[in-house]
Parts: structure tokens; C-alpha cells; sequence
């Protein structure tokens, strides 16, 4: 589904990936680990087609396509989605208003015919209920005044809503409590499926105790330093990134 | 009806940027170019008015002579040659003022059509009254008969003069005298032709009336006249709209429109401005200048202004409240749009005379490209206006880094007991905020219209429900091309 080969790419001239290679089939969930500033989110935003995330040399083939030459909203179109780290606030748009909008631009997109605020409104409904996201919610304004668990509880809900066929997560459990981490846990389990990809991207071993990946990747210094299954998750919770050996798995 | 006699100019390139830019090819009956005291005396000859509105408009006309064009409104443009332009055009298959929608020159259906407003009674907008007006004249209004049944009285200003020529005269230049300032003084001289609207005492009236401005001959300007007057106790929803085609030539547009509300009376006024902004260079467009004041004569009286202000090269404009009567309200939401090179100083003016006034102010200012946008307000309390209340919340929005936002609030309060209350933000669009939705798969240009529409939320939800859909649309099209 995901195939990253030697990946280098600099942000404002500094290269921050120097040679990432990663791949995920589908499928399957992997986790990328690794201490701040290793480059994480130059990734997941790389990934996601963000301005400003150069791709100096390398490729990445989803779903053995290049991506490097299309824009965000076409790459969401096709099927990838990227929850953020921190969802931003757009105010006076309605929450579902935009859950509609988002929806409809990536059907137009690919040629399908549009759904009609009623149909949307039902399929967006009964996800929501799952995920404790209620109607009020969705009436309000896009992420405005959201608590730190309600804004991740919401991108969960849009990628249940968009069904990728790959998902970034990146650092969804950052700043939840464990009630909040389970519920999107669960959100993100019911996602799996054999044709469907997921990077899990996470700082902390914590996630991986309720979402248990396939293969957990150390990504330290702008390259994948080690790879293995769900056991070196654990290995890195007790030793710390400085202790983990530099021999690529 | 084929309309192979309607020309369209458009070119494809502006596609859906301006879609009303067509130019309807029809014979016009004018006046000769230029103004002097003869013009005033054709246009009111071909209106057969009575003798003192004439006195009225030769005297506005003597006065105007002596004024000076104002410029300390925020806008740049070259000197405007007065005689250089007509000031009456009119179809000449309108020359016998058509009684029924059988006898309007289909010509002229067709152009409504076009624009999207049809005449015709069954296809219209369920519950929406229009007084079509084409460049100096009203050619057709409709459902007459229908609000004539509740005594509401809807038509063109010159009708008005003909049938009820005392309610004109009782309240016409009562609210913008003929001599207010250099536009309205000019508009007073030559008004050609506008809507008048009288809702008699407890009427509640029961559609929305609307005046569909369009202005098509060259070289012409236009000057309507609106004067609506809601007696005691009454209600009444009026929208303006306005389209120009689009010309390398500037074009003036001055008019006045005047508000009345007696006691307990509420008068709800709604624009949706979209004239010819000009092109990307900043040629052609429309110059806006433009009088717009209420007065909110009797005890608990309220007046509500709302206006999405997308086209005009120049907009000069600043609908205004005179708070006279005890208790009475006066609004005023606005969202400006300035795109390119346009240029817009609007705002209001809320005059606190009468005790325990109220009025709100939110205004939205959005600007991309090269345009500047200015909000210009207001807010006088006088002496006597215990217990008045103020709210003002001025929010501009910047897109792209070439243009630029200015707020200037002037508050005079001579009232201890009076509170005045002002809020100012400037934002621009993140890039996050862009990111975020590009990542949702939401293209670049419908994620400005979508952010820019939350922006100005507060004041498209003051619209009456018929239009705030077409104002979210033209909200995303005025600002086509404004990022990346």
C-alpha cells in the first residue's frame, strides 16, 4: 500500500529526512516511534503533501503511484488521510457542515455523485454515537472551543467518515487520558481491515498497548534506525531511545 | 423567446468570476449627454411630475453646483467629468409604461431571466415581490395586486409621484435632505427612477419586496431613489440587488435611499451589492456612491441594515440609523468584500438622540490582492440619550500580503449614562487553517469560500433565508483566484 524508498526531504533548506524507507502493506498497522524532533511529523505532513516539505530525492509510491506531484486535497481524494497532531480551528463553520463539505469534494473528485445533506447527516450520526461525539458537537463551529480530546475523538470520526485506504495518525494520543486514548483506540481497531493500511505515529508505548501493531519502526534522526514487532515497543519503554542499538532490523 | 438579440460579451476567460457582464441590446431612448438645468427639467418632463418636484430637483441641482466632491473617504480614483456621461437612458419599448407583465418588452424578461430574476409571477420566488429597475426606469414590478389587498403600496418612485403624491412629498428628503452631500444633492437633482414602499399603520407585510438594480447602457449613470416608509406598528423585508456588465469605462452609481419607522415599526433592509468590480488589472467597474439612512422616527421603531457588499471598483457607502424615537433599535451587518484593486470605505453612522437607544454594529471586512478595505463608522450619543447602548465588532480578514484592512471608529458620547462598546480584530487565513482542509481533500479555492463564509457567519445569517444562499456562493466567486 505504502512503499517509502530513501526519502530525503528538507523543510526551509534544512533536511530533516535523510533517507527513510518504510513499508506497510495493507492490511496492516504500524507504528513509527521516535524522540522529538527526530522527524515524525516532517513525515506525516510530508506524506499528506504539505507546501513547504521538499522532497529532494527518494519516492513514495501508495498504491504503487508516485504521489510527490499531487496536491493534498487530490492525495485525500485518492484515499490517504492524515489525523493531525494538532486539528485546527475554523471558526464559524459548522463541524458536520465541513464533515459534509470535506466529503462531497473528495467524491466530486473521484467522479462520484455528491451525497445530499440528509444522507450525509445519517451516516455522519451513527459513526458519531461510537465515539461519544455528540449533536451539539457537530453543530458547533470546527474545532472552536473543542477540548483536546474532543478535537482527536473528531479526526477518528473523519477518518471513519472518508474510509482511506491508508491513514497516518499522527500523535493522536498526545494530551489524552487514558479514557480518551481508549475510546480512540477503539475507533481506530474497528478501522482495520485486509484493505486498509495504518501508520500509527506516537512518542510514548502507551497507544500501542490498546492499538498492537503489526511492525513498530524507531525512526531517530531522520532515518528508520530500527524496525521489529510489537515487543520493541516495549523494549523502548523500559531502555529509552538512547539505548536502542543503531542496527537497522 | 430566442435570445439571439442578446449579446454576450462575456468572455470565457471570466467564466464564472462575472457572470452578469452581458450587455442587452436594446433600443434606449436618452437624454443628451452632459447636465445642466435642462437635463433636470427633461428627466422630470419624461416623468411627468408635478410642479414642485421639479422646484425640488432644480434646487438641489443650483446647490450642487456650489458643492465640492468629498475626499476624505480612503479611496483613490480619477476625477470623475460630471459631463461626460447621460443621465436618463431608458428602453424605448418602455415609453408607454406597461400596466401588465404582457406588455414589458420580452427583451427585457429575458435580461431578468438571464440575471436570474424571473418576472413572471409563477415562476418567481414564492413570497418575493420585485421592482425590476433598468437603468433609469422601473419596467416591471410584481405581485402589485396581491400586496394592494393589505394596503401595502409597492412601486417605482414615479408611479408613487403620480398616484400618491402626498405621501411622497410628506416624506421624501426628510430623512437625506436634498442638500445632505455631494452624491445624494447630484442624485436629488436627477433621479430617474427607484421603488417606493409604503406599509400602512399594523401591516405586517406579507412577502419580502426586493429592487433588482441594473444598470446596461454605456457612458450612463445611475441614480435611483428609494424611499420606504413603515407606519405605526408595521413590518417590512426589503433586498436590493445590483449587476452591472462589464466595460473598460467606470460608471457612476449614486443613489439615496431613504427609511422611515414610526412608532413601533420595523424595517428590515438587505443588500446583496454585485456590481461590476472591474477586471484583475483594476479597469472598468462601477463607482458607488451611495446614501443610505434610516430614521427610526417613532418610540420602539427598529431599523436592521444588512448588506454584502462584493462589486463596485469604489464603494463609498455608509448606511446609517438616526435613533430618534425612545427605546428604538438601529443594526447594522455588513461584509465587504475588496478583491484585486477594489476599493471600499463603508461602515455606518448610529446617531443616539432619543433615551435608551440601542444599536449593534458587526462589521466583516475581507481583503485579497491589491484591494484596500476600509470600515468607517459612527456612533454619536447625544446628551438627552440616557441610557443608550452601543456594540461595535469590527472584524477584517487579509488574504495574501499585497492588500490591506483599516478601521476607523469615530465614538462621540455626551452622555455619562451611555455605553459605547467597541471590538476590533484583524486575522488573516493560516496557512494551517488552508492546510487543514486541503488535507480533507476540500481544493484550495472552495477552503477560502468556506473559511471566509464562517467568517462572516454573524452577518449572512441576518439575510432573509431566500438570498443567504446566493450571498454564501457569491461570497466564494468574489474572491476566486485570491490564493495560490
Amino acid at each position: 500500500m505504502l512503499e517509502i524508498k530513501d526519502l530525503h526531504v528538507s523543510v526551509g533548506g534544512k533536511e530533516i529526512l535523510k533517507g527513510v524507507n518504510l513499508s506497510v502493506p495493507a492490511g496492516e498497522v504500524h507504528a513509527v516511534m521516535g524522540p522529538n524532533g527526530s522527524g515524525k511529523s516532517t513525515l506525516s505532513y510530508t506524506l499528506a503533501g504539505r507546501d513547504g516539505y521538499e522532497v529532494t530525492s527518494g519516492s513514495i509510491l501508495y498504491k504503487g503511484e508516485d504521489l510527490s506531484s499531487l496536491s493534498p486535497d487530490m492525495r485525500a481524494a485518492k484515499g490517504f488521510f492524515l489525523a493531525l497532531q494538532y486539528p485546527v480551528e475554523i471558526p464559524g463553520v459548522a463541524t458536520l457542515m465541513f464533515l459534509k463539505t470535506a466529503l462531497n469534494s473528495q467524491r466530486r473528485a473521484r467522479g462520484e455523485a455528491e451525497l445530499g445533506a440528509m444522507k450525509v447527516m445519517k451516516f455522519v450520526r451513527e459513526k458519531a454515537k461510537a465515539l461519544n461525539i455528540t449533536e451539539e458537537m457537530l453543530r458547533r463551529p470546527l474545532n472552536v472551543g473543542f477540548s483536546g480530546g474532543e478535537k482527536k475523538r473528531l479526526e477518528i470520526l473523519q477518518m471513519e467518515i472518508f474510509e482511506p485506504s491508508l491513514a497516518v495518525l499522527d500523535e493522536t494520543d498526545s494530551g489524552l487520558d487514558i479514557d480518551a486514548i481508549k475510546l480512540v483506540a477503539e475507533g481506530v481497531n474497528a478501522m482495520r481491515s485486509d484493505t486498509r493500511a495504518m501508520v500509527v505515529i506516537t512518542h510514548y508505548q502507551r497507544l500501542l498497548d490498546y492499538i498492537v501493531p503489526q511492525r513498530v519502526h524507531v525512526l531517530r534522526a531522520g532515518k528508520i534506525e530500527k524496525s521489529g514487532g510489537p515487543e520493541l515497543a516495549k523494549e523502548l519503554e523500559k531502555q529509552g531511545y538512547e539505548n536502542i542499538s543503531g542496527a537497522a532490523a | 423567446m430566442a435570445d439571439s438579440e442578446t449579446k454576450e460579451r462575456v468572455a470565457d476567460l471570466a467564466g464564472e468570476k462575472y457572470k452578469y457582464g452581458f450587455v442587452t441590446d436594446i433600443e434606449m431612448d436618452r437624454a443628451p449627454k452632459g447636465l445642466s438645468k435642462e437635463i433636470v427639467r427633461f428627466i422630470s418632463a419624461k416623468k411627468n411630475e408635478p410642479e414642485w418636484m421639479l422646484e425640488w430637483r432644480l434646487e438641489a441641482y443650483r446647490r450642487w453646483l456650489e458643492m465640492r466632491e468629498p475626499d476624505w473617504a480612503r479611496v483613490h480614483y480619477p476625477s470623475i467629468d460630471y459631463q461626460d456621461s447621460y443621465y436618463y437612458a431608458a428602453p424605448k419599448s418602455q415609453a408607454d409604461r406597461p400596466e401588465s407583465l404582457d406588455d414589458v418588452d420580452p427583451k427585457l424578461l429575458e435580461t431578468y431571466k438571464k440575471l436570474g430574476i424571473p418576472l413572471s409571477e409563477q415562476k418567481m420566488l414564492a413570497g418575493v415581490a420585485v421592482d425590476a429597475v433598468f437603468d433609469s426606469v422601473s419596467v416591471a414590478t410584481t405581485f402589485k395586486a396581491k400586496l394592494n389587498e393589505v394596503g401595502v403600496i409597492f412601486c417605482p418612485i414615479s408611479e408613487a409621484l403620480r398616484d400618491h403624491p402626498d405621501l411622497v412629498r410628506k416624506y421624501l428628503g426628510t430623512v437625506v435632505p436634498s442638500t445632505d452631500n455631494f452624491f445624494a444633492t447630484l442624485n436629488s437633482a436627477v433621479f430617474s427612477d427607484g421603488s417606493f414602499v409604503y406599509v400602512p399603520k399594523g401591516v405586517r407585510c406579507p412577502m419580502e419586496l426586493s429592487t433588482y438594480f441594473r444598470i446596461n447602457a454605456s457612458e450612463t449613470g445611475q441614480f435611483e431613489r428609494t424611499l420606504i416608509i413603515a407606519d405605526e406598528g408595521s413590518y417590512v423585508s426589503y433586498l436590493e440587488g445590483c449587476t452591472a456588465p462589464m466595460r473598460d469605462e467606470n460608471q457612476l452609481h449614486a443613489a439615496v435611499v431613504e427609511l422611515v419607522a414610526l412608532d413601533g415599526a420595523e424595517t428590515k433592509y438587505s443588500t446583496v451589492q454585485n456590481w461590476y468590480p472591474g477586471d484583475e488589472e483594476g479597469k472598468g467597474g462601477i463607482f458607488n456612491f451611495v446614501t443610505k439612512r434610516g430614521d427610526c422616527r417613532g418610540r420602539n421603531s427598529k431599523i436592521s441594515w444588512t448588506q454584502v457588499e462584493t462589486g463596485s471598483a469604489i464603494t463609498w457607502k455608509y448606511p446609517s440609523c438616526i435613533l430618534r424615537g425612545e427605546n428604538s433599535v438601529g443594526e447594522f451587518y455588513s461584509i465587504a468584500i475588496a478583491n484585486n484593486y477594489q476599493q471600499a470605505d463603508t461602515g455606518t453612522k448610529m446617531i443616539h438622540l432619543g433615551r435608551n437607544t440601542r444599536s449593534r454594529i458587526i462589521s466583516k471586512g475581507i481583503s485579497a490582492g491589491h484591494a484596500q478595505n476600509t470600515y468607517r463608522g459612527l456612533v454619536s450619543v447625544h446628551p438627552r440619550a440616557e441610557g443608550s447602548r452601543n456594540h461595535t465588532q469590527c472584524d477584517s480578514l487579509l488574504i495574501g500580503g499585497e492588500c490591506g484592512a483599516h478601521t476607523i471608529p469615530y465614538i462621540e458620547s455626551r452622555c455619562p449614562s451611555a455605553n459605547v462598546e467597541h471590538e476590533a480584530t484583524t486575522s488573516k487565513i493560516s496557512d494551517e487553517q488552508l492546510f487543514y482542509c486541503l488535507s480533507r481533500g476540500i481544493p484550495t479555492e472552495e477552503a477560502v469560500a468556506l473559511i471566509v463564509n464562517g467568517f462572516c457567519r454573524e452577518v449572512l445569517q441576518q439575510l432573509p433565508m431566500e438570498f443567504a444562499v446566493e450571498a454564501q456562493k457569491l461570497v466564494g466567486i468574489s474572491l476566486e483566484g485570491s490564493v495560490g
